[in-house]
């Protein structure tokens, strides 16, 4: 039997070599610097839940209706009377959200390490694509059911693209396809979510990949490991892939699908973070919400838009910054003037740079999910202003700030010598 | 520890994970293949139906949709239980030999009571569906025609049992659905169980 | 368009005021009581499924209550509905409008966008108000088109605001002006009961999740001890 299938294995590998080839290149004969920490499941886990979305996905266009008069009924008709099909469904929407926090924590590690510095930063420019096309990946996704705040979030962000000086009010109408967002708008965005959007994701993850097995991976030390061989031509510091890393991501996504198991079963709609409370009202373009917000993983930077006061009874000038914000990440590589990649060495300064820029982050995103006036108003000495605004402004500067200043405190920061081999 | 000592370990290692891998993944696949099945929507509309009787003269037809298909009920008159022994020789299967009818339909009248005739309106070759054609239509069927069904797409004839004739191209007998009697009024197309 | 944009900045403002106003009492539901849902379905059908629909939900899914079809169909279709039909209601969101002001909202998944304590507080909070065009207002949801569907249970109630003191709460004054069949601990259990109905009409596989849930953590568990022990034994090598 044994032999049987080396046979056929034989027959298979000489007529189509590349197979074996590609698997030694990027697995069993890919050298990866072997003292990766927890910072370095994110990427594995990330094509993890690519395929868990696309898996799940494909079902639920089995049954989903994109038309604005059964949208709302075919998700219900998923929820209750397709068999199985309330599991999809959560599935799907909890994915939806894993992914961000996934995401999140995988570009994280890339600013601990300095992953994005040369000779890498192709790597994240793919990265900082992927991001972006995932972000409208979901937006799109998130008109599908067509609830009240898919509709009216659909409706507040197409009408961002209204405020683009002479163009706006052109450009919002030949992206809705209609004088408001209508059936038209669905149908689009479900095509461009369902085919488009993903084919466009998967070619950036395999350029992502690409980039990255031809310069190597970097490491928690910002070594190079490819600096010192061994009489094998292999990198002293380096492990192959498969099957050490195989085996340790592995453990990792077991890990990980718990997590994401214990919320699916237990809590799926993650207290309305994960599926809003009003997105079970069906949409209706007579009556807004009391209270608009996106969904949590865009909360940051809406709350940079909120915070940027109009211009000339503009919001363009909230829209422009909003989208710096969001660009600002592909010029990293050249803001970061530091001679050494990882935080271990770096100075005081951008260690407190970074905690500043995680710590700005978080509450950016917790003021973007509440109304203006969660935190009350300050007195009449500061013109009885909203104290979330305030923040928000404040946060919005340090966010930029990271940023900006970013080329003189790491030029003038006190680093500390790399060390010539990885630590475990 | 020797070589194989280690390689031992690590084989069952793998087995066993992958066992325990492979079991997680099928449970998974579970729900995705299920969702497969006919929804209740779908269920519900393929639900049994109830016929009403009472107001089906003798000689009558009437049509009733079960599961997107007509199904038809008719009344049959003595001549026309008679002239069905007439038939026997002119049709291809006459006792019903071909699974085209429950249990209780295997019968020379192809029926639970002779009177009422229960069949799915939907030619067995090609799945037209046949027109009535009564005894009055010798002029067009033949000299000898009792009574039955011509489907207008290939030309088969069935009699007044709903079974078909030699030398058509359909192959079978008109299907008899499962049925049942809630009453002497009341018709269950679909359902011989008679459950809740 | 630029103005609404800042329209919807604002409106959270105004919004507010409305929601941050009557306290909401914990609902004290049980979802594995299945006594207790099926009394809510009977006050569902009874009181709520003449105006409002729950065109989502098939009678037969009623299953999960422990009832049989034969009992669904004799104490819950008071309509030529077969058992496998959805639980539509005649009345058209036009004439609904009509007659109300604002056509009764499906509550198929009013359980999860409203809160079962904001339902058990809501149905408990009504109060004669001649001002309106009901004769009814509710305490949690000022000025609601929807008159109270449960009035002969509970009664009429009369309710008096009292302000409050520099910025304080309000004090709510609640009298009782007509007895209802059902004094207030029997139209308490009788809400909850209903509420509990609500939440389980939002989401009927709740309980089969949850189950489910529990089965597959344990499996992961398994998985993870084989794929741990099998990750250490190979990265024994690396040092």
């Amino acid at each position: 039997m044994a032999s049987r299938l080396m046979a056929l294995w034989d027959w298979f590998d000489s007529r189509m070599p590349s197979v074996a080839e590609e698997f030694r290149k990027h697995a069993s004969e890919y050298y990866a610097p072997k003292n990766f920490n927890f910072w370095y499941f994110f990427g594995a886990l990330s094509i993890l839940v690519l395929v868990i979305q696309i898996v799940s996905g494909i079902f639920l266009t089995m049954n989903y209706k994109p038309d604005a008069a059964l949208a709302f009924g075919s998700v219900e008709y998923i929820m209750r009377d397709v068999p199985g099909g309330w599991l999809i469904r959560y599935v799907h929407s909890t994915g939806a959200s894993a992914f961000f926090v996934v995401v999140y924590l995988h570009m994280f590690r890339a600013l601990l390490y300095g992953s994005f510095k040369r000779p890498r930063e192709l790597i994240w420019i793919f990265g900082v694509l992927i991001y972006l096309t995932l972000m409208a990946e979901a937006f799109m996704g998130y008109l599908l059911p067509w609830g009240q705040m898919s509709y009216w979030g659909a409706q507040v962000i197409v009408n961002l693209f209204g405020t683009v000086p002479f163009i706006g009010p052109d450009l919002s109408l030949w992206i809705r396809g209609d004088y408001v967002v209508s059936d038209a708008t669905l149908n689009r965005f479900f095509a461009l979510h369902v085919i488009a959007i993903p084919l466009v994701l998967l070619g950036l993850v395999a350029a992502h990949i690409l980039a990255l097995h031809d310069v190597g991976s970097n490491n928690p030390d910002g070594v190079e490991i490819k600096k010192k061989k061994g009489p094998d031509g292999h990198p002293l510091d380096g492990i192959p892939f498969h099957p050490y890393y195989t085996v340790k991501d592995i453990a990792g996504a077991v890990v990980f699908m718990m997590l994401f198991c214990a919320v699916m079963f237990f809590v799926p709609e993650m207290g309305g973070y994960f599926l809003e409370y009003n997105n079970f009202i069906p949409a209706d373009p007579l009556k807004t919400p009391a209270h608009i917000a996106p969904v949590w993983y865009f909360t940051p930077y809406y709350s940079i838009l909120r915070a940027v006061p109009p211009l000339f009874t503009s919001q363009f000038p909230g829209v422009m910054v909003m989208g710096v914000a969001t660009l600002i990440l592909f010029f990293l590589p050249w803001l970061d003037r530091s001679p050494v990649k990882s935080i271990r060495y770096r100075g005081i300064l951008y260690k407190g740079a970074l905690a500043i820029f995680v710590v700005t982050f978080l509450v950016l995103g917790y003021l973007g999910t509440e109304p203006v006036t969660v935190w009350g108003q300050f007195g009449p000495w500061l013109g009885s202003a909203d104290v979330a605004t305030v923040a928000a402004r404040v946060f919005t500067l340090l966010y930029f700030a990271f940023f900006i200043l970013m080329p003189w405190y790491t030029t003038i920061d006190k680093c500390k010598p790399e060390p010539e081999r990885v630590t475990m | 520890m020797s070589e194989k000592k280690i390689d031992s370990t690590r084989r069952n290692l793998i087995v066993a994970t992958a066992a325990v891998g492979g079991a997680a993944g099928a449970a998974a696949a579970i729900p995705f293949a299920w969702s497969w099945w006919p929804s209740e929507r779908a269920k519900a509309a393929g639900a049994p139906v109830e016929a009403d009787i009472s107001n089906l003269g003798p000689g009558e037809l009437q049509v009733v949709e079960w599961r997107g298909k007509p199904v038809w009920i008719v009344r049959r008159t003595k001549e026309m239980l008679d002239s069905l022994r007439r038939a026997d020789d002119k049709v291809t299967d006459p006792r019903s030999l071909v699974a085209a009818q429950p249990d209780y339909a295997k019968n020379e009248n192809r029926s639970i009571k002779p009177e009422y005739l229960v069949l799915v309106g939907i030619c067995s070759h090609l799945g037209c569906s046949p027109q009535q054609k009564t005894a009055e239509a010798k002029a067009e069927m033949g000299a000898d025609w009792a009574g039955g069904f011509l489907c207008p797409c290939h030309g088969s004839k069935f009699d007044l049992a709903g079974r078909v004739y030699k030398g058509a191209p359909a192959p079978i007998n008109l299907e008899v659905p499962p049925h049942s009697y809630l009453s002497d009024t009341k018709l269950l197309i679909g359902d011989d169980k008679k459950g809740a | 368009m630029k103005n609404l944009l800042l329209a919807f900045l604002v409106l959270p403002a105004v919004a507010l005021a409305s929601e941050a106003g009557y306290r909401l009492d914990r609902a004290p539901i049980d979802p594995r009581d299945l006594l207790s849902l099926q009394a809510g379905a009977r006050t569902f059908v009874n009181y709520c499924l003449n105006c409002h629909g729950a065109q989502y939900m098939r009678y037969n899914r009623l299953t999960d209550l422990g009832l049989t079809e034969a009992q669904i169909r004799d104490n819950l279709i008071f309509t030529d509905a077969k058992v496998g039909d959805t639980m539509k209601v005649a009345l058209t969101p036009a004439d609904g409008k009509a007659m109300f002001g604002a056509a009764p909202p499906d509550l198929t998944v009013i359980g999860r966008s409203r809160s079962a304590d904001w339902l058990y507080t809501y149905l408990r909070s009504f109060y004669r108000d001649s001002a309106s065009p009901t004769g009814w207002n509710n305490a949690v949801f000022p000025q609601v088109a929807m008159p109270h569907a449960l009035w002969s249970l509970q009664g009429e109630r009369a309710l008096q605001v009292v302000p409050g003191k520099d910025h304080g709460p309000a004090e709510y004054n609640w009298s009782q002006v007509s007895q209802g069949s059902q004094n207030t601990v029997q139209y308490d259990t009788t809400v909850r009961d209903l509420v509990n109905f609500l939440v389980y009409l939002g989401e009927p596989a709740a309980n089969e999740r949850k189950r489910i849930g529990i089965v597959v953590l344990f499996v992961l568990g398994i998985l993870f001890i084989f794929a741990y022990a099998l990750k250490k034994e190979y990265w024994k090598d690396v040092k």
